[in-house]
């Protein structure tokens, strides 16, 4: 079932469109990746999701039902661009914006408690935001946007500026809150990240959506049927042994191995091609090169922009 | 609607606990306490020196003719040469030595005071009337006029302005009383719509260049967080004020407890404020004339003066005019804080607010010599200026329905802009890393919400 879903979304702005007609369905309690380049509509969207703009056309459905006001409460956001007051303490910080998320004092005080016990930064309570280092300033960012348990999360390129430690970090707690049962969106160009852990994406390019669905379909759908041999022998007994239903597209040394990567033109199987080769050749490894998402990514873009 | 107080109570916490607010809360107690008590300490211990001025009257006039004060002794000396006196000034122990030369009936700079130290401004006052006194007698008395009529002329002429009401009835007015209300409550709006409307602009500035405020957004709506700023400060502005005054009231009572007690000025003071809760009376600045004639000691003029204000329609005239002119240029500080991205580009937007309250305290003291003038009257109509300009004329006399229109105006004004900011707000938070200018802020005017 969908937990959130938008319909037909247009927003303009005055010298372009941001978003133009788009329809996306967030199956809950998935990870869901927003894809696009810069300037493609992304952040609009996330922010017509977390009703800071209003789009001017189309719908946006929480569990079936138009988003209301009070739904703010269940979505947690962490946005591109972010920071916190410099001046103010970490800890009244940290509870002034739960408590704007709708927790009561008492339980926002509690929560806290356990995630910076969690975290260890308990020490970090009464500084002030400035005192802190950019990477111990997005701990306490996370632990902000999660705070109020979320039902929906959206994270917005959450990898940019995290260290490496802190990145994996915050991918374990993605993983973690899946588990618990909640729905994530997360927008990035980080595309390794995306098949780490998305279920679903959909791309935005030029304000629409040109890609949606499963990352296993997607990749299903974007195979290209090539298949990299590695084998001892002579290349040339190997090219002899095809028939017209396969085509070598390139053939190269790797580590004193020969390699080729043959495409499989019509609809035969991985065993036919086995069978043919094996006669002729001594062979390494046999697998199939699966399109990364980020060849499929790039590919799509630029089928656009022609 | 709890949301909107969480930010209220933020944004007057975090300003109230600075030290900056604290120093200024101490600081402007103690100026102002200063300004009321040190002239007066300062006179005091002026008087308490006893000068002794040595004079040679080479004219030969003013023998005897200038008086002596409690602190100023006169000593005339016959037959002595100036530089007799300087040579050993030091062991004379004069305070000054006045000369007065004999061509002084006809040349009016004939006279200098020597001295080893600066003269006190008192000394050549004194000494500069009573030798204008006496010239100006000896004179009319050389033209034939008798002595008699020489004292009967010498009168004190004061003014008093009595204004006749609708009803028919006399009212007096005490002109300097009204215009220092006036001067002063004119001044201090202007002066807190600055202060604190530049506090609303850091304040938002201070959030988008954070980047704080698109978290804050995605809980509640820009609009809740511009006015809870809004809010939050000028109750920030208010405690400010009330601190003011009470400690400043705290402080020239307590001293003049410990210091001034043997003036007798305490009772004066407590009279005062017995006399300001008991008046009563619906119009400003008036009381019955006839009272007034039954009293006409000087003690008790002076606190009619005072009395005759109508302090609870004047304070509550002026915490209106502080909110309504603070909530219409507080919200067009904010838009200023949400269209740039750092304070030094502030600069363009700040003109079209700056200019309305300067002409304002322009027209403000025109308006205390003339408060019915066509000017006062129009500028305290616009809601521009009407805060500033309004609680002049308040000291005064103003019609009611000038004033219901000039509140009315500043109320449906103060929605409007905040409305228009409130535009030009949500769109610019959110909006990074470009040159604004005004058409680009109608553009942001006209986009749905």
């Amino acid at each position: 079932m969908a937990l959130l879903q938008a319909q037909n979304i247009e927003k303009k702005f005055i010298n372009h469109i941001a978003l133009d007609d788009v329809n996306i369905s967030i199956p809950e309690n998935s990870i869901y990746g927003l894809l696009g380049p810069n300037g493609a509509g992304k952040t609009t969207l996330i922010r017509i999701i977390n009703r800071i703009t209003a789009p001017d056309k189309g719908e946006i459905l929480l569990k079936g039902r138009p988003l209301q006001a009070e739904d703010v409460n269940i979505i947690g956001y962490l946005p591109e661009e972010r920071g916190l007051y410099r001046k103010m303490k970490v800890g009244e910080q940290a509870l002034y914006l739960a408590r704007l998320k709708g927790l009561s004092k008492h339980d926002a005080l509690k929560k806290l408690k356990y995630w910076f016990d969690k975290f260890e930064i308990q020490a970090w309570w009464g500084k002030k935001v400035e005192e802190l280092s950019k990477g111990m300033a997005q701990k306490v960012q996370f632990i902000i946007t999660i705070l109020h348990e979320p039902e929906l999360l959206i994270f917005d390129e959450p990898f940019s500026g995290f260290d490496p430690i802190n990145a994996n970090m915050l991918k374990q707690e993605i993983l973690d809150l899946k588990k618990r049962g909640a729905t994530i969106i997360f927008s990035t160009h980080n595309m390794e990240s995306v098949e780490e852990l998305c279920d679903h994406i959909t791309l935005i390019n030029n304000s629409k959506n040109i890609l949606e669905g499963q990352i296993d379909d997607i990749r299903k759908k974007y195979n290209s049927n090539i298949y990299e041999i590695l084998f001892n022998g002579e290349p040339e007994k190997l090219e002899r042994s095809l028939n017209p239903h396969y085509e070598i597209i390139d053939k190269k040394k790797v580590n004193g191995c020969n390699a080729v990567r043959i495409k499989l033109l019509h609809q035969t199987s991985n065993n036919e091609l086995l069978s043919l080769v094996i006669p002729a050749v001594e062979i390494i490894s046999f697998k199939e090169l699966v399109p990364s998402m980020n060849d499929i990514f790039i590919k799509l873009v630029n089928e656009h922009k022609k | 609607m709890n949301k909107i107080k969480l930010i209220i109570s933020r944004e007057y916490l975090t300003r109230v606990k600075k030290k900056s607010f604290i120093v200024m809360t101490i600081l402007g107690p103690i100026l102002f306490a200063a300004m009321m008590i040190v002239p007066a300490w300062l006179a005091s211990i002026e008087d308490t020196e006893i000068k002794n001025i040595a004079i040679i009257d080479e004219s030969g006039v003013f023998i005897n003719k200038i008086e002596n004060t409690k602190f100023i002794k006169f000593d005339y000396l016959e037959n002595q040469k100036l530089k007799d006196i300087k040579s050993n000034f030091s062991e004379l122990n004069y305070y000054a030595v006045l000369q007065i030369l004999p061509s002084i009936s006809y040349e009016p700079s004939a006279v200098h005071l020597y001295s080893n130290k600066q003269s006190s401004f008192e000394v050549i006052s004194h000494i500069s009337n009573a030798m204008e006194e006496e010239l100006k007698y000896k004179k009319l008395k050389a033209n034939g006029i008798n002595e008699d009529i020489l004292k009967s002329i010498k009168s004190d002429v004061n003014v008093r302005t009595i204004q006749w009401t609708d009803e028919g009835d006399e009212k007096e007015n005490f002109t300097e009383v009204n215009m220092i209300l006036g001067y002063a409550s004119g001044f201090l709006i202007y002066f807190f719509i600055f202060l604190f409307g530049a506090q609303v602009m850091r304040g938002v500035i201070e959030e988008k260049t954070s980047r704080i405020v698109e978290i804050i957004v995605s809980s509640v709506k820009p609009f809740q967080l511009m006015m809870g700023k809004i809010v939050g400060i000028a109750l920030v502005g208010l405690t400010q004020f009330l601190l003011w005054i009470v400690l400043t009231f705290t402080i020239v009572f307590g001293i003049k407890m410990a210091f001034f007690s043997d003036l007798g000025k305490i009772d004066t003071q407590e009279i005062v404020a017995q006399n300001l809760f008991e008046n009563q009376s619906p119009l400003p600045a008036t009381t019955n004339i006839n009272e007034d004639f039954a009293s006409p000691d000087k003690i008790s003029l002076i606190l009619d003066k005072i009395k005759s204000v109508n302090y609870p329609l004047v304070i509550g005239l002026f915490i209106f005019y502080f909110i309504g002119g603070y909530l219409l240029y507080g919200s067009l500080f904010a838009a200023i804080g949400a269209a740039v991205d750092n304070e030094t580009d502030t600069q363009q937007f700040m003109l079209p607010i700056t200019i309305p309250l300067i002409l304002g305290i322009f027209v403000m003291m025109n308006a205390i010599q003339t408060p019915d003038s066509p000017v006062a009257f129009w500028f305290s109509i616009i809601p521009f200026t009407s805060p500033i300009v309004m609680m002049v004329r308040v000291a005064f006399h103003v019609d009611p329905w000038e004033l219901y229109l000039s509140m009315g105006i500043l109320v449906i004004t103060f929605i409007g802009t905040t409305w228009l900011a409130g535009k030009i707000y949500r769109t610019g938070i959110l909006m990074y890393g470009k040159k604004v200018n005004y058409a680009e802020l109608w553009k942001w005017i006209r986009y749905k919400s």
